[in-house]
């Protein structure tokens, strides 16, 4: 670290005056020329000593914390008994605890005794993890998995599936956007934005009716440019809990096929929705089933609680496998100057699971178990809604939507509310996780939902 | 079926490099075969390892009901990521102390040089890193695709076989100030040529001068010397200045975790503010590459540091892989010394680390694939850790075979 103002002759010197305090005035803006500064107490003595640029990154700016993942640091934080944490769509039991799968559990003995080495896996990950995400994906008797048709990469869950999707989109077709829904999860934008994806939006929400804007969706892809992606979500929408209809998605298919776009699945709650996996994944098979070619980032987080190891899988369905062994050639040159290679522990566990009949049953088991839950606890929360709530708003949204979430219809002031006065933690576009709820808050969940809805505009 | 693809004029694109190299090898249906490839530890008996103080470790976390698998904060885990920087920089270091180092836990060596190097593209007023001429073959593609202008500085002279130390210096002078400068913090991958202690000396003096931002690649502590503390010698002198520098740290060959991906990028920064919001800004950089980072590798590495007795282990097996791989060099120096293979081969025995620059060319490279089903990447890299007492007869018979029919 260097000025002009003095020479740096030794380590002692300079690093005496690198710890010089700073006067500093301004908004954290860069500034240049000299400081003057009285440095620590070093050696016995207090000295004088000019510093200039006390760092090159003066002038970085603090970033707000993330809407999402920032609802649970706000919630670590509260102190009041009352609190709940409707933020982040992390699955809780009833006692609102954690949850690890007992399945999960049974893969990481059996993997501890296996003793299998920590080897780099090669760049698209895992092969059975690989082939069995897919199977999963798709069905195993579906033609394209038969044919070789699908270009399969072992990714960083959800996010890092999309990114990864987000680069290739970037390098190969950089003429094309990305059309997402709104709303959609936070995140979306950020991926593309960073990947420098442009994208637009398409009507989805409709307020009005709290459920899907069929006709904008429809009009809104039907308007955009040929061959761009369409960002869809397999089931279980997030932020909304609304998904279309088995109609409605034959429709989409329609329109995106007359428009050669490219549909561009993320299966983030495949058999947490419904709780089964192939009917959460009739989306995906739907567009498949017609011929086309489709991308589908997927994620293991929520359906087999794997949150934190990060699982997940690219997939690129492609019209012949040469062209998929193309694809994939390709993504392995975005991931590996991205991570080199993706983490074993995650997909081992998967592989494990999906690999013995006992234990995939036992997921199935476990998934319907937590699918289950979440129903139930939507039910609750309408029946105390319906009970408390005088003014005979209709609450049956709650029942019609689907997955962790729900859009409950709250505005940013009104979410700000349920925070501030009820000590209950959500984002501020209005969304719970039903995940976080049990039966035993649904009252206390319900009061603040009209308390809020009612008295604060 | 589908008929048309929109992938029509996607390319197949080559096999990477190093890693193509185990594709290769793999399919070789030779007894005599050797992997010099990729760079990861092989015991004598030619299999990986997993060290025992990491399966203990491993055992303890999942043995552990009270584990859950929630998402980790963006910045990963709080207790590894402390803990590596002690590691790196030292427990009593300063720049710990006054709460200037900001360090996130990411994917590994690449995923820290990944995230260090968008973080620079979007927030750093020079855009230009100066990567050593040779280095490991993803520092380039990490850095161009991070946004990031990618130059060179002269760092092995191929007649001496070891740093040519006055084109370095010429380099690093002639380029702008505030210039990023990527350096191997020890075991220079993939020449095995380091610096001395007051070469160093002279490199620090010569960037801070000219306000060079470092930007060092620590993928070898303690699996070069043996010794933790001595492998971050010079990265503790930098830190010792009081200058700025980024550092991009891998447990992926000192604690065998290859596949588990644990690393961690710390950036030391002039003020406890300034890492305060550096470390907020490298949140946005990984919340939409992956969101959170893999728990279980760093996990593992927190449950040994935080212990003294299992990371007193972990030193000595640390040492153990070590002191195996300098026994392998002595050997495969010894042994072409025997054969009286023609030329100076005494750098196998000053280079360091994992790798030895050989010195043959692509030909010969080539040839003792073809001949002797040797396989190492095309620059004459060889895996040290690859090699055993058992193999080392074969590989120093294809050596000699080589530079004695090609030149």
């Amino acid at each position: 670290m260097a000025s002009a103002a003095f020479t740096v002759s030794s380590p002692a010197a300079s690093a005496v005056a690198a710890r010089s305090k700073v006067l500093r005035g301004g908004k954290g803006e860069a500034r240049t020329g000299c400081r003057v500064g009285i440095t620590r107490k070093n050696f016995s003595r207090v000295m004088m000593a000019v510093a200039v640029d006390i760092s090159r990154f003066e002038g970085v700016p603090m970033a707000p914390p993330d809407p999402i993942l920032g609802v649970s640091e706000a919630f670590r934080a509260d102190k009041n008994d009352l609190k709940l944490n409707l933020g982040v769509g992390a699955y809780r039991t009833e006692e609102l605890q954690p949850y690890v799968l007992n399945v999960v559990k049974k893969a990481e003995n059996l993997m501890l005794e296996k003793g299998e080495n920590k080897e780099y896996l090669p760049i698209e990950g895992l092969a059975a993890f690989n082939k069995a995400t897919a199977e999963l994906l798709f069905g195993a008797d579906n033609p394209v998995i038969k044919q070789g048709r699908v270009a399969t990469l072992q990714s960083l869950s959800g996010t890092g599936s999309l990114r990864l999707a987000a680069a290739f989109i970037q390098r190969y077709f950089p003429e094309a956007k990305v059309l997402i829904s709104s709303p959609t999860w936070g995140n979306h934008k950020n991926i593309f934005n960073d990947a420098r994806v442009p994208w637009s939006e398409y009507r989805y929400y409709d307020p009005k009716t709290v459920g899907l804007d069929f006709e904008g969706m429809i009009a809104d892809i039907q308007a955009a440019p040929d061959g761009s992606f369409v960002l869809l979500h397999g089931c279980a929408h997030n932020p909304t809990g609304i998904d279309p209809t088995p109609e409605q998605w034959e429709k989409i298919a329609d329109v995106i096929q007359e428009k050669k776009h490219m549909p561009f699945f993320d299966v983030a709650y495949q058999g947490f929705a419904s709780g089964s996996l192939d009917e959460d994944a009739s989306s995906v098979r739907l567009f498949v089933e017609r011929g086309l070619e489709v991308f589908v980032a997927q994620s293991y987080s929520k359906n087999l609680g794997l949150y934190a190891e990060r699982i997940g899988a690219i997939n690129v369905v492609c019209s012949a496998p040469e062209v998929a062994n193309r694809v994939k050639s390709q993504l392995k040159r975005l991931a590996r100057p991205m991570y080199s290679n993706p983490p074993i522990h995650g997909a081992r566990i998967v592989a494990n699971v999906v690999g013995d009949p006992a234990m995939f049953g036992e997921w199935k088991q476990e998934m319907e178990e937590m699918a289950g839950r979440i129903k139930n606890v939507r039910q609750k929360l309408y029946d105390s809604l319906s009970a408390k709530d005088k003014s005979g708003k209709d609450w049956s949204f709650i029942l019609r939507q689907i997955g962790m979430f729900s859009y409950t219809g709250l505005n940013k002031t009104q979410s700000d509310n349920m925070t501030d006065k009820w000590h209950i933690y959500m984002t501020k576009d209005g969304r719970i996780s039903l995940a976080g709820l049990s039966l035993a808050k649904c009252e206390y969940l319900a009061d603040a939902i009209i308390d809020s809805f009612h008295n604060v505009s | 079926m589908a008929s048309s693809s929109v992938f029509a004029g996607l390319a197949q694109a080559p096999e990477d490099p190093i890693l193509g190299v185990t594709v290769a090898y793999n399919k070789d249906p030779s007894p005599v075969k050797v992997n010099l490839g990729v760079g990861a530890y092989r015991t004598e008996e030619g299999k990986p390892l997993v060290l025992d103080v990491v399966r203990r470790a491993e055992q303890m976390l999942i043995n552990n009901p009270s584990r859950v698998k929630e998402y980790l904060p963006i910045t990963g885990l709080a207790e590894f990521n402390k803990l590596s920087a002690k590691l790196i920089f030292g427990t009593d270091s300063p720049a710990i102390q006054e709460s200037r180092v900001a360090t996130v836990q990411c994917l590994s060596g690449t995923g820290s040089l990944r995230v260090g190097g968008e973080f620079l593209a979007r927030h750093y007023h020079e855009r230009t890193i100066y990567i050593p001429q040779p280095t490991w073959g993803n520092h380039p593609k990490v850095f161009t695709l991070a946004g990031l202008t990618v130059r060179s500085y002269r760092y092995y002279d191929p007649a001496t076989r070891g740093l040519d130390f006055q084109g370095l210096l010429e380099d690093l002078s002639s380029a702008p100030s505030g210039a990023i400068v990527l350096l191997h913090a020890c075991a220079h991958n993939p020449t095995g040529v380091d610096p001395t202690l007051d070469q160093w000396e002279q490199i620090r003096q010569l960037m801070r001068s000219k306000s060079l931002l470092p930007f060092f690649d620590s993928a070898y502590q303690g699996f070069a010397s043996g010794s933790l503390d001595k492998d971050a010698q010079s990265v503790r002198m930098f830190v010792a200045d009081g200058g700025e520098l980024l550092m991009a740290q891998s447990y992926a060959k000192n604690m065998g975790l290859y596949g588990e991906r644990v690393g961690a990028l710390s950036i030391v920064c002039g003020s406890a503010d300034v890492a305060v919001r550096v470390e907020s800004q490298l949140k946005l950089v990984i919340r939409p590459m992956y969101s959170n980072p893999p728990i279980h590798g760093a996990s593992i590495v927190a449950t040994i540091l935080k212990d003294s007795d299992m990371f007193n282990e972990w030193t000595v097996e640390l040492k153990g892989m070590a002191d195996r791989i300098i026994s392998m060099r002595q050997q495969l120096f010894d042994a072409l010394k025997t054969r009286g293979t023609p030329g100076d081969w005494s750098h196998i025995i000053k280079q360091i680390g994992m790798f030895t620059f050989t010195g043959l060319n692509s030909d010969q490279v080539a040839f003792m694939r073809q001949e002797y089903h040797i396989y190492m990447t095309s620059d004459g890299r060889i895996s040290m850790a690859g090699l055993s007492t058992r193999t080392i007869p074969h590989l120093s018979d294809a050596i000699h075979a080589a530079v004695t029919k090609l030149k």
